[in-house]
């Protein structure tokens, strides 16, 4: 019905095309009004009822057919060129991102925040105290009179005979059982900033952060004071942890100890960090002196307690194998920007 | 506490102890080792006779000498000017190790063959001090006869002893003597103890006769004297200088060594009065003020009424359990001798070396010496004069004494060791470890009573015994246990969590933590604040630098930035929260302070061209986002009033909330540092402000109305002006009001700046009219219009 030659003439000018601007001749050439497919439609007239049906369709099929091959040639088109432009839109992905980062706490917050953390899911509660005290608090109720010769051991900077800088965060272990006026058991841990008269080198600070913990209650015994050390260290230094208890001396604590956890970096075979020892020291502690439990209203017949004190500067010193002190204080941001990345536990400490 | 290895097993044999099992054992026991050495490290030494020395033939100082060192005789080449023939000195042969690790070889010397070495004692490693001033720049000469040729030198000499160093705790007392080390390691090792030898002969003559002791203090609980008569001054015997040397101290000569070595052996410091240079008179006293002492090392020492003295009928002859004096001094002309042995107040003692002078006396005074044991040192001392210094003993002794001659009990029960300890120890080893220690006791069901013996002045309660138990027992075998106590919830206290809040919202935008030092210089004391207290002054400070409490963090924070930025790092964004201290009518006040400092880029990707840099605007951002984490959005009010002088003048700000002061923000005075901005915000100011619950307002689900405004102002007027007015006038639909344009140059006039606003309508239950949203507008330009000055631009 439609003519051969018109026929292969489109498809013949269909497989020319290769660009938007043959496309649109195309258009125009056959499909516009004037078209020369378009026009086909004029014969219609020309033919009886029965022929006009006929032919109808196959115009209809022919069309369609055109158009279909169209839409995907022009789809095939789309997609090219999209593809073009996208790879005009190529970027180098390795130069550096625009960063937006989170800032980082300080390494010996970041100790104290874990050693918290540790004895907070212990039911211990967290207190703190004035940093500028009496010498009643940090000294005399803790069972270091004036002239005792153990006032030696940490040289104090004084403001006034009364008044100093406390040399440990002990008076806060003093007024929280001062400030309990019920007696009743306390389990606390307090960490702080402490002052000593030391001249700042490598090793020593005339600041420096500490941790202590007291627990007081009836029947506490020294076994609990180890067995709460082994879960707080097997923590902070990884699982498998073992404790060594070295008899010490401190005025305010009797037995006294000195605690030594195994060498987490050798597991206890000897290296550098533990001196070839297998041990290192990581806290002083012992059982509350009964001076200083009766000194706060507790009678040691019913009462015992232990208590337990941590250098935060000597964890972070052995956690990271920092070896200078002064780090922690001049605030290097090379230094501090090295404690921002999360450390991961690798194992499950729900089990 | 330096210990010689042999001198201990002459009272406790431990000579089948190992010395690494000692520097094992005794640290957990409670002794701390800090090293074990020897007197001197060297080997191959042997003790030859130069049997021949003549010049080198090419040099002008030095010696060619025969030596016999017994197997053979080598031909050494020495440099040393007291080098002599016939004299006997320490050879260190071909393949000896000196210390330093210098290994002696063969060698050839100007020509001349040389097959060994003739060693000084500071060659053999002998500390500079303990060198009799004879042989300080030469050889060491012995004495001695042709039997000790070829002998080990260092085995002659005593210095192959070992040494231990212990570092004590400041209750062993008892340690700190020969003797008391010697019952602890007779309890470690389950070993007896014999004890010196005491004995001597007495002469007819009583010291009662030549004596007067007077004690006028009750700061003296013993004071026992006695005479001899008749000294020889000569030098010690071997044993008791090397023992001398290994306990760090240095030999002088018999008489004074004598009364080092029972001090070192018995913990009891004596002291020896020349009796001709002291008279008859001894008056134990308290000094006047500023009575003046001529001490042994030639120091004149002003004295005040806490220290104790020794005087004679004249004047203080001594400064009692610190340092004799001068002008009673034993020198080799003396022949008499008065023997004070004497215990004072541990409290004056420590308190006169703290102020005059620390010495081996003051260092056991200090911690406490056991007084029964005094007479029993000063017997020792007797036996040691006679014996090595041919002295006369004079009968009797003068004795004062007001000490409490009872020994302590304490009772005890087997359960409260084993409770206390948390361990489950046998009655047996229990009685077994109070034996070792040589604590007597009797047991009566299963209650201890226990004797403690007059040495261990550090037991005094049942807590003590329980320590001694442990310790002997060994923690090693103790089994961790948790309290048995009620399960409760542990956590901080709401202040502390507000802070670590704090700490989380500034870290989150990128600002890092510091921490710094509380104590600083005066002037950054008064710095950054605009009412200067007065901070705490340590009364003994280190350093100019660190003296007073800090009353501001920022100079604190401008340390690290200036530290930082002289290492190239420029981009500082930290904080820090910190209590400070000061002094508030007279009481001591504190407060917590969070402060911030921000200063050069805060993003930066050079790359993208993204870059935001500090400035006003933004520590502004950072306060403001601070603020309203903490639910106090819409309460504060920037104000540039009252700042520190530090700060910028005029790109500063104060802060209130309901008219209270909290803080400031800003730029830093160019003064005191270039770009710096910074924050510091009263803690307890923000956290004593009352704030809601966070409650959920329902979102209008109706279309808002957004409308934009321009203002044609003055250019000082504060734009927080005009937001309050149109929030004022904005009735309940205005929701939100924007300021995102402010402009100044063509358009504007000079003086004038314009600001734009984008106002965003809105009702929770309906539409909103355009004519309701167009009145509330046109009410809010002719309010602002009126109220301000201000123009409509672009009407």
């Amino acid at each position: 019905m439609i003519d051969e030659n018109l026929i292969k003439e489109v498809d013949e000018a269909i497989n020319n095309i290769s660009t938007y601007d043959d496309l649109n001749d195309f258009r125009l050439k056959y499909l516009s009004k004037k078209g020369s497919i378009t026009s086909l439609s004029s014969k219609m007239k020309e033919l009886s009822n029965e022929e006009k049906r006929e032919f109808g369709y196959c115009l209809n099929e022919f069309k369609n057919s055109v158009q279909s091959r169209l839409n995907a040639i022009k789809e095939k088109m789309d997609l090219e060129y999209l593809n073009k432009k996208l790879e005009s839109e190529k970027i180098d992905i390795t130069l550096p991102g625009t960063k937006i980062t989170k800032g980082y706490i300080h390494p010996l917050n970041r100790v104290i925040e874990e050693v918290k953390e540790i004895f907070i899911s212990m039911g211990y509660d967290v207190k703190s105290g004035p940093e500028v005290e009496n010498d009643l608090y940090n000294f005399e109720l803790l069972n270091i009179p004036k002239s005792h010769p153990a006032r030696d051991m940490q040289d104090t900077f004084y403001i006034n005979e009364e008044i100093l800088l406390r040399s440990q965060t002990s008076p806060v272990q003093i007024r929280t059982m001062l400030e309990n006026k019920d007696k009743t058991p306390i389990r606390i841990i307090c960490p702080g900033k402490v002052y000593r008269r030391d001249n700042d080198d490598a090793t020593h600070s005339h600041q420096f952060e500490q941790i202590e913990g007291l627990v007081v209650d009836k029947n506490i015994s020294m076994a609990d004071l180890k067995g709460t050390l082994e879960v707080a260290m097997n923590k902070l230094f990884g699982d498998g942890r073992k404790l060594r208890f070295r008899p010490s001396f401190f005025p305010f604590t009797e037995p006294s100890v000195e605690v030594d956890v195994s060498c987490f970096k050798c597991n206890g075979k000897g290296c550098n960090m533990c001196k070839k020892t297998g041990w290192i020291e990581i806290l002083g502690a012992g059982m509350v002196h009964p001076n200083v439990l009766r000194n706060c209203g507790y009678d040691p017949d019913v009462y015992t307690g232990f208590a337990f004190g941590l250098g935060v500067e000597r964890i972070a010193m052995l956690k990271y194998e920092i070896n200078d002190i002064r780090d922690f204080y001049t605030n290097d941001l090379r230094f501090l920007s090295q404690f921002k990345y999360i450390e991961k536990s690798d194992d499950d400490a729900s089990k | 506490m330096l210990v010689s290895r042999r001198w201990l097993n002459e009272y406790v044999d431990i000579s089948d102890i190992k010395t690494d099992d000692i520097a094992r054992d005794l640290p957990l026991v409670g002794n701390e080792i800090e090293e074990i050495t020897k007197i001197s490290s060297a080997t191959g030494l042997v003790i030859g006779k130069i049997v021949d020395c003549e010049f080198h033939p090419n040099s002008d100082h030095l010696h060619v000498c025969k030596v016999n060192v017994g197997k053979e005789i080598l031909q050494i080449v020495c440099g040393a000017p007291n080098v002599r023939k016939d004299a006997y000195a320490i050879v260190a042969v071909d393949g000896a190790v000196l210390p330093n690790d210098i290994t002696i070889k063969k060698t050839n010397l100007r020509g001349v063959e040389s097959n060994g070495m003739l060693c000084s004692l500071q060659e053999i490693g002998i500390q500079e001090k303990y060198v009799p001033s004879e042989f300080k720049d030469g050889i060491y000469l012995i004495d001695g006869d042709d039997s000790i040729i070829g002998s080990d030198a260092l085995e002659y000499l005593n210095y192959d002893d070992e040494v231990i160093n212990f570092e004590l705790t400041a209750n062993r007392s008892d340690l700190y003597s020969i003797i008391g080390m010697s019952y602890e390691f007779a309890a470690i090792y389950n070993k007896e103890i014999s004890l010196p030898d005491t004995n001597y002969k007495v002469c007819d003559d009583s010291v009662k006769n030549h004596i007067n002791l007077s004690v006028q203090t009750k700061n003296c609980s013993i004071y026992i004297t006695k005479m001899v008569k008749g000294v020889t001054i000569k030098e010690s015997p071997k044993f008791i200088k090397s023992r001398l040397m290994a306990s760090g101290v240095r030999p002088i000569n018999n008489v004074v060594d004598i009364s080092n070595y029972v001090m070192l052996e018995y913990g009891q410091p004596l002291h020896f009065f020349d009796s001709d240079k002291l008279g008859n008179d001894i008056i134990v006293r308290m000094a006047k003020d500023r009575e003046e002492v001529v001490t042994l090392d030639g120091e004149v020492r002003i004295l005040d009424d806490s220290d104790i003295v020794i005087a004679n009928n004249k004047e203080a002859v001594a400064l009692a359990g610190v340092m004799g004096g001068l002008s009673t001094e034993v020198t080799s002309d003396t022949k008499n001798i008065t023997i004070e042995a004497a215990v004072f107040n541990p409290a004056n003692i420590r308190n006169t070396s703290k102020n005059i002078l620390r010495s081996e006396a003051s260092i056991r005074y200090e911690k406490g010496v056991n007084a029964h044991a005094t007479k029993e040192a000063m017997d020792r001392a007797c036996h040691l004069l006679e014996k090595y210094a041919d002295a006369e003993i004079l009968d009797d002794y003068v004795i004062y004494s007001d000490i409490d001659d009872k020994e302590k009990t304490i009772e005890i029960t087997k359960d409260k060791i084993c409770n206390v300890l948390g361990m489950n120890i046998k009655t047996e080893e229990i009685s077994d470890i109070f034996k070792k220690l040589g604590f007597k006791f009797s047991l009566d069901k299963n209650k201890y009573l226990v004797t403690v013996p007059f040495r261990r002045l550090d037991i005094s309660i049942k807590e003590d015994l329980i320590e001694e138990i442990g310790r002997i027992h060994g923690y090693a075998d103790m089994e961790g246990t948790l309290p048995h106590s009620i399960l409760k919830q542990g956590g901080v206290s709401p202040f502390e969590e507000y802070k670590v809040n704090i700490r989380d919202y500034l870290t989150s935008i990128n600002l890092n933590e510091t921490v710094t030092y509380t104590l600083t210089n005066v002037e950054k004391s008064k710095m950054f604040t605009k009412d200067v207290k007065n901070c705490i002054q340590v009364a003994d400070p280190l350093s100019e630098d660190k003296k007073i409490t800090r009353y501001s963090l920022i100079p604190s924070l401008i340390e690290v930035c200036e530290y930082n930025r002289a290492r190239n790092i420029n981009d500082v964004n930290i904080f820090e929260i910190s209590n400070v201290y000061y002094n508030d009518n007279n009481d001591i006040a504190q407060k917590s302070l969070c402060a911030g400092l921000l200063s050069g880029s805060y993003i930066n990707n050079n790359i993208s061209n993204i870059k935001i840099n500090s400035d006003y605007y933004l520590v502004k951002g950072v306060v403001e986002g601070l603020l309203d984490y903490l639910k106090l959005n819409g309460r504060y009010e920037f104000v540039c009033d009252n700042l520190p002088k530090e700060m910028h003048p005029y790109m500063s700000a104060s802060i209130y909330i309901n008219k209270k002061y909290i803080g400031y923000i800003g730029c830093v005075h160019p003064n005191i540092i270039d770009n710096v901005y910074v924050f510091e915000l009263d803690l307890d100011e923000l956290f004593s402000l009352k704030i809601r619950n966070i409650k959920y307002k329902e979102i209008s689900k109706y279309p808002s109305i957004i409308k934009d405004m321009a203002f044609v102002v003055d250019k000082d007027l504060e734009s927080s002006k005009i937001m309050n007015v149109i929030r004022k006038n904005g009735t309940s639909i205005l929701n939100d009001v924007q300021i995102f344009d402010v402009y100044t140059g063509e358009n504007v006039l000079p003086g004038k700046k314009s600001i734009a606003f984008k106002l965003t309508f809105s009702n929770i239950n309906r539409t909103l009219t355009d004519e309701e949203v167009m009145s509330v507008f046109n009410d809010i330009i002719s309010k602002v219009e009126n109220e301000l000055g201000a123009e409509l631009r672009d009407k």
